[in-house]
């Protein structure tokens, strides 16, 4: 069915990963073929590169070009308050039992360039709990978490995460927890008080810690079963008894593992609470 | 896989599920591409096939302003299915799938494009036509008649 210029670069693919988990320590080798191939094929074209052989040598030569390199493969993309119904979930079924811990830990695993991580704390201050949370915000990639850090977003979303804000619930003003300045919108740095910024490789890394919540959305889409199922439980391993657990839309719990562990507590929203 | 509003549930899975008798599902991910089934594409994500036909989803960077695509998923396809695709573009506002729709004849499966001048909006079968010229152009009904054929 398939012909051998396919076979040829899905081998080639292999033997790049390979090497890159060799060279940089990096293991692409859980991500989904389907959208690694459409990354990497992206990113040849963008860089005019004729074939994976061109394409290994670079990566392996020069770690600057492999820094672009690894934006490009593992998705960076990400917006505020994407599914308010989400944050609105949140807001309405776990913040309030957060609220009975006087400290609470919460893990934003994947937060990318932080719109997400920024939606979350916008929601922990309405909800009077970001004095006494402690938000972990963790990224494979260095680059992204800079930029988090930054909370400086073009100022074309606005209008967009100004509505996901109102449809998650939002009680205030938006305009009033960043400035404009440059075309660009910057969140309030108070904001980002009680956040920890590390990097953390979801595939190969550890549990640092146990949270009450953990929050990883349109992530794990991008591994494979076996991956996803050493995910969960490192997520499992990561949670506190009853601490609960948001994944993306369209990412669910029912065929992991861990799922008899844990309880749904909003089906269409991907909110789930561990109860063994 | 229907452009439509992101950030927003919608009833189409149940619209098309009760006027066909065949399975009607949004797809969900890693989901495997099984006989007797019709899946939409979810909101927001584009669709990717693995070589195990299960389903990958993605939430990277809009193409041609659209997520889901109509060239990510027909390319994807077309890799993996080869001569056992069939594409078929209709009315749309955008040139969108014209460049999956070539992939799937460049790989030997079946290119199809709603007749233009048939279509609500010819602007997306048109730019099918126009990248794939020995495409088949066909009229809602020869569309029909088609998929009724592989049932």
């Amino acid at each position: 069915m398939k012909d051998d210029q396919e076979d040829l670069f899905e081998q080639e693919v292999e033997a790049l990963i390979t090497a890159i988990n060799a060279h940089y320590g990096y293991d692409f080798s859980g991500y989904a073929r389907a959208s690694v191939y459409r990354r990497i094929r992206r990113f040849m074209d963008n860089k005019r590169l004729p074939g994976i052989p061109e394409l290994q040598q670079a990566v392996l030569r020069d770690s600057y070009f492999f820094e672009g390199f690894l934006q490009e493969v593992t998705v960076n993309v990400t917006e505020m308050f994407r599914d308010p119904s989400f944050f609105l979930s949140l807001r309405q079924h776990v913040l309030p039992r957060l609220s009975t811990y006087p400290h609470i830990k919460i893990w934003d695993a994947g937060c990318s360039t932080g719109e997400e991580l920024f939606s979350l704390l916008i929601l922990l201050e309405e909800e009077g709990l970001l004095k006494r949370t402690k938000v972990y915000a963790t990224d494979i990639n260095q680059k992204v978490l800079k930029e988090a850090r930054e909370g400086i977003y073009p100022a074309r979303s606005i209008a967009a995460y100004t509505a996901g804000y109102y449809a998650a619930g939002g009680k205030r003003e938006f305009s009033s927890y960043y400035t404009s300045n440059y075309g660009g919108i910057k969140f309030n740095s108070s904001l980002l008080k009680n956040v920890l910024f590390y990097p953390h490789n979801l595939a190969t890394d550890f549990s640092f810690n146990e949270f009450h919540l953990i929050i990883c959305r349109n992530v794990l889409i991008y591994f494979t079963r076996e991956l996803q199922e050493k995910v969960y439980a490192l997520f499992d391993e990561s949670l506190v008894p009853l601490g609960y657990l948001g994944l993306g839309k369209k990412e669910t719990l029912t065929l992991a593992g861990i799922s008899k562990d844990f309880e749904v507590i909003d089906k269409s929203n991907r909110i789930y609470r561990k109860i063994r | 896989m229907l452009h439509r509003l992101r950030n927003n549930d919608s009833d189409l899975q149940s619209v098309y599920a009760r006027k066909l008798a065949l399975q009607v599902q949004e797809i969900e991910e890693k989901e495997t591409l099984a006989p007797g089934n019709v899946y939409i594409a979810p909101p927001n994500y584009h669709v990717l096939l693995e070589k195990d036909l299960s389903f990958s989803l993605d939430s990277s960077e809009l193409e041609n302003f659209s997520r889901p695509s109509i060239d990510v998923t027909f390319a994807s396809a077309a890799r993996v299915l080869g001569k056992g695709v069939a594409g078929i573009l209709l009315s749309g506002a955008n040139s969108d799938g014209s460049k999956g729709l070539k992939a799937i004849a460049e790989k030997g499966g079946l290119a199809i494009v709603q007749d233009p001048a048939e279509a609500e909006v010819a602007t997306m079968p048109a730019a099918g036509l126009r990248l794939t010229p020995a495409c088949r152009v066909f009229t809602l009904q020869k569309i029909q008649d088609f998929l009724t054929s592989l049932l």
